[in-house]
């Protein structure tokens, strides 16, 4: 008897039953897979344009910081002076997705741009972010080979672009995006959900910015939503 | 670990003499609880989440066999593997295999309770594999030699000092010669130590704080995202978690989440909370090339259908230590096992024996805060009661006390001869007690007169002035 037996085993008679009888386990089954929703609070349940204000809101208290820019193309320009102002090195680690390759980096000859995964020489990386949920702050990261996970972890610093039309009240409509967006491949291999950046208060409780992941978070939302 | 739980006592008088230790536990005792209850009250529906979250709890439980060969069925699905263990050994057996496929010499562990549970870091290190601990706490105390002496916060214990000495011992061998005294300064030494270690490191191992069945995903919740860089560098990822944490949908998952963190450090949310689900894909340019999900009984399965099993529900949030007055005296190494506080003195006995933890169903005041403020509502307060019959029963405690406790039942089961003696006894202690109406020292009652004086009784006792009112005899 396998240890797997075991543990089944050990569950049903503690249960005082069998395995779950037939019908018991379709009806379980169709709850997993109605993705209804549990209590979503009414601070999530607002209209578009208050969920934007919202998740900026959160994310700064956070200590990220966030600008908004109406079009992609003015991204490289924005990026630019945020190196600038923050006196970051002119090297850029760029998630390997259209959506970042082709904003027209080239307008910028001092701009070092490196496309790929993240490394452990990176002082800035750039990844596009699947979905914004305005309740928490939170930036939803869903990895695939355009979006490799360690981009938003390795480098010290981290700028996520986010498009506003993907922007959500609560955790559930983003899972329920995400299933739309997925179909029948599964799920990613690893969603992140990022609320500011890393931080520790295991030395005498004290808030420390930067632990391991990135110390710095800058969130560009890009478009009106239209 | 070493479970030292038999020494409660010996362990909490050392404690309380302790200055840093009561400077730590001072920082818990407010800055934990104030930040819960600021982040409780600014969501109107948390009372509602919380109800909830048990229910989801309490479904899980009742089905658990149902949930976890669905998750199973999910992980295998995404190219995973699951390895059942009923035991700590089993365990250490299947992730030592893992590592050794591999030829793994070092392994980076992000924070996890169940391998503190099974002792996985003496045990690897046994073996010829270094283990290192990457959350910031967690590597404190593993370069101190320590358990954790907190759910979520390990090093809680530790002073700024201490962690001075420690990186200038450690690091020395990294070229940090200078004692560096800044907080910011050893939390940047420490990622940069780390750092490298990550993209070296053969094999990551994590916890888990959900197994979701819908979709084989396993989920960390981290501020530091040490857990990250532990599970997406490496070529094999480890998870290893106990099966009462699987939970049915992302949808539960987000219900939970909403009282996780608010319950533990007051955040609305930690800064990273990851799903994982399976090894790296095809077209994937980065993650682990395999996936293992190492799920432990560890005697959780006999806890089903019992008094014990509201246990299961335990989210591992540490409210129930930052809100006790026991924990905040005595700290948590007291406790002698992995998990300290309220939460620990129910669930240990069941680990590792009642007659090893007997002390620490005692270790309580009853006062209920921890029932009061935890995000699942397990009634701790009614398992400590009952590890306290049952010690009674198999007659586990010194003898002197079970005979006070029978000495008392037998009075208690006589009311009219209870009230006559009480009523004798609260005359004589305010004899005794005289003028000054405190009594400086009892015979049998040292323990208690060492350390403070006994207020005497002050008039007649309950009964007598119940029936003096008049109200006792109008039915």
């Amino acid at each position: 008897m396998t240890s797997r037996d075991k543990i089944l085993g050990r569950i049903r008679s503690q249960k005082g039953r069998g395995p779950l009888d037939p019908q018991k386990a379709e009806e379980l089954k169709a709850k997993i897979e109605s993705h209804k929703h549990n209590i979503i609070p009414k601070r999530a349940q607002i209209p578009a344009g208050e969920q934007v204000d919202l998740f900026q809101r959160k994310m700064e208290a956070l200590l990220a910081t966030v600008e908004r820019v109406q079009k992609t193309t003015d991204i490289p320009a924005r990026i630019q002076d945020y190196l600038t102002r923050h006196n970051f090195p002119a090297r850029i680690k760029i998630s390997p997705s259209p959506k970042l390759m082709d904003l027209g980096w080239g307008d910028i000859p001092t701009l070092e741009v490196v496309t790929g995964a993240g490394a452990e020489e990176d002082e800035v990386g750039i990844s596009p972010a699947f979905a914004g949920i305005a309740e928490t702050g939170t930036l939803m990261m869903a990895s695939g080979p355009e979006t490799p996970s360690t981009v938003n972890f390795l480098p010290e610093n981290h700028i996520a672009i986010l498009d506003i039309s993907q922007m959500k009240g609560s955790y559930e409509e983003a899972w329920d995006s995400l299933r739309e967006h997925i179909a029948d491949t599964g799920m990613p291999r690893t969603v992140n959900l990022i609320s500011g950046p890393s931080r520790t208060a295991d030395i005498e409780q004290r808030l420390i910015m930067g632990a391991h992941g990135p110390k710095t978070l800058h969130v560009i939302l890009v478009g009106d939503g239209t | 670990m070493q479970v030292t739980s038999r020494k409660f006592k010996e362990n909490s008088s050392k404690a309380i003499k302790d200055d840093d230790l009561r400077a730590a536990l001072n920082r818990v005792k407010t800055g934990f609880t104030t930040a819960r209850a600021n982040a409780a009250s600014e969501l109107p529906e948390f009372e509602d989440l919380r109800n909830k979250s048990r229910d989801i709890k309490d479904g899980v439980l009742e089905n658990l066999d149902y949930y976890l060969e669905y998750f199973e069925e999910k992980v295998l699905a995404q190219g995973g593997h699951v390895h059942w263990c009923s035991n700590a050994t089993e365990a250490k057996a299947a992730i030592l295999k893992i590592c050794r496929d591999v030829d793994a010499k070092t392994v980076t562990k992000g924070k996890s309770m169940i391998t503190e549970e099974i002792a996985l870091n003496r045990f690897l290190a046994a073996e010829g594999i270094e283990p290192i601990e990457t959350d910031l706490g967690e590597y404190i105390i593993q370069l101190a030699d320590e358990p954790p002496s907190h759910i979520i916060g390990p090093a809680v214990h530790k002073t700024k000092e201490q962690v001075t000495e420690l990186f200038h011992e450690h690091h020395q061998k990294y070229g940090y010669t200078e004692r560096e005294e800044d907080a910011e300064k050893l939390v940047g030494e420490a990622r940069a130590v780390l750092r490298h270690k990550y993209v070296t490191a053969d094999v990551g191992i994590t916890g888990a704080n959900f197994l979701v069945a819908e979709t084989g995903s396993t989920v960390i919740v981290t501020n530091e995202g040490n857990g990250d860089l532990t599970q997406s560098l490496p070529k094999t990822h480890i998870v290893v978690a106990s099966l009462e944490k699987v939970i049915p949908t992302l949808e539960d998952v987000s219900t939970v989440m909403r009282v996780l963190a608010r319950s533990a450090t007051g955040q609305e949310m930690s800064v990273y909370t990851t799903f994982s689900t399976g090894p790296k894909r095809s077209a994937d340019i980065d993650g682990p090339e395999s996936f293992h999900v190492v799920l432990l009984d560890g005697g959780r399965t006999e806890m089903l259908g019992t008094e014990l099993e509201e246990l299961l529900r335990c989210i591992r949030c540490g409210a129930c230590m930052n809100h006790c007055p026991v924990y905040h005296a005595v700290g948590g190494h007291s406790y002698g096992w992995v998990y300290p506080g309220p939460i620990g003195a129910a669930l240990n006995p069941q680990m590792v024996g009642l007659e090893e933890a007997r002390h620490l169903p005692n270790a309580s005041t009853f006062c209920g805060r921890c029932e009061e403020v935890c995000p699942v509502h397990i009634p701790i307060p009614k398992i400590l009661r009952h590890w306290r019959e049952k010690a009674f029963e198999q007659q586990i405690g010194p003898k002197p006390e079970r005979w006070g406790i029978e000495l008392w039942g037998f009075f208690a089961k006589r009311p009219t001869l209870y009230r006559l003696v009480t009523g004798i006894a609260a005359k004589v202690l305010t004899k005794i007690a005289g003028s000054r109406g405190r009594i400086k020292s009892l015979p049998l009652l040292g323990g208690w007169t060492s350390v403070r004086d006994l207020p005497a009784p002050q008039g007649a006792t309950f009964m007598e002035q119940w029936k003096k009112s008049g109200r006792g005899a109008k039915k």
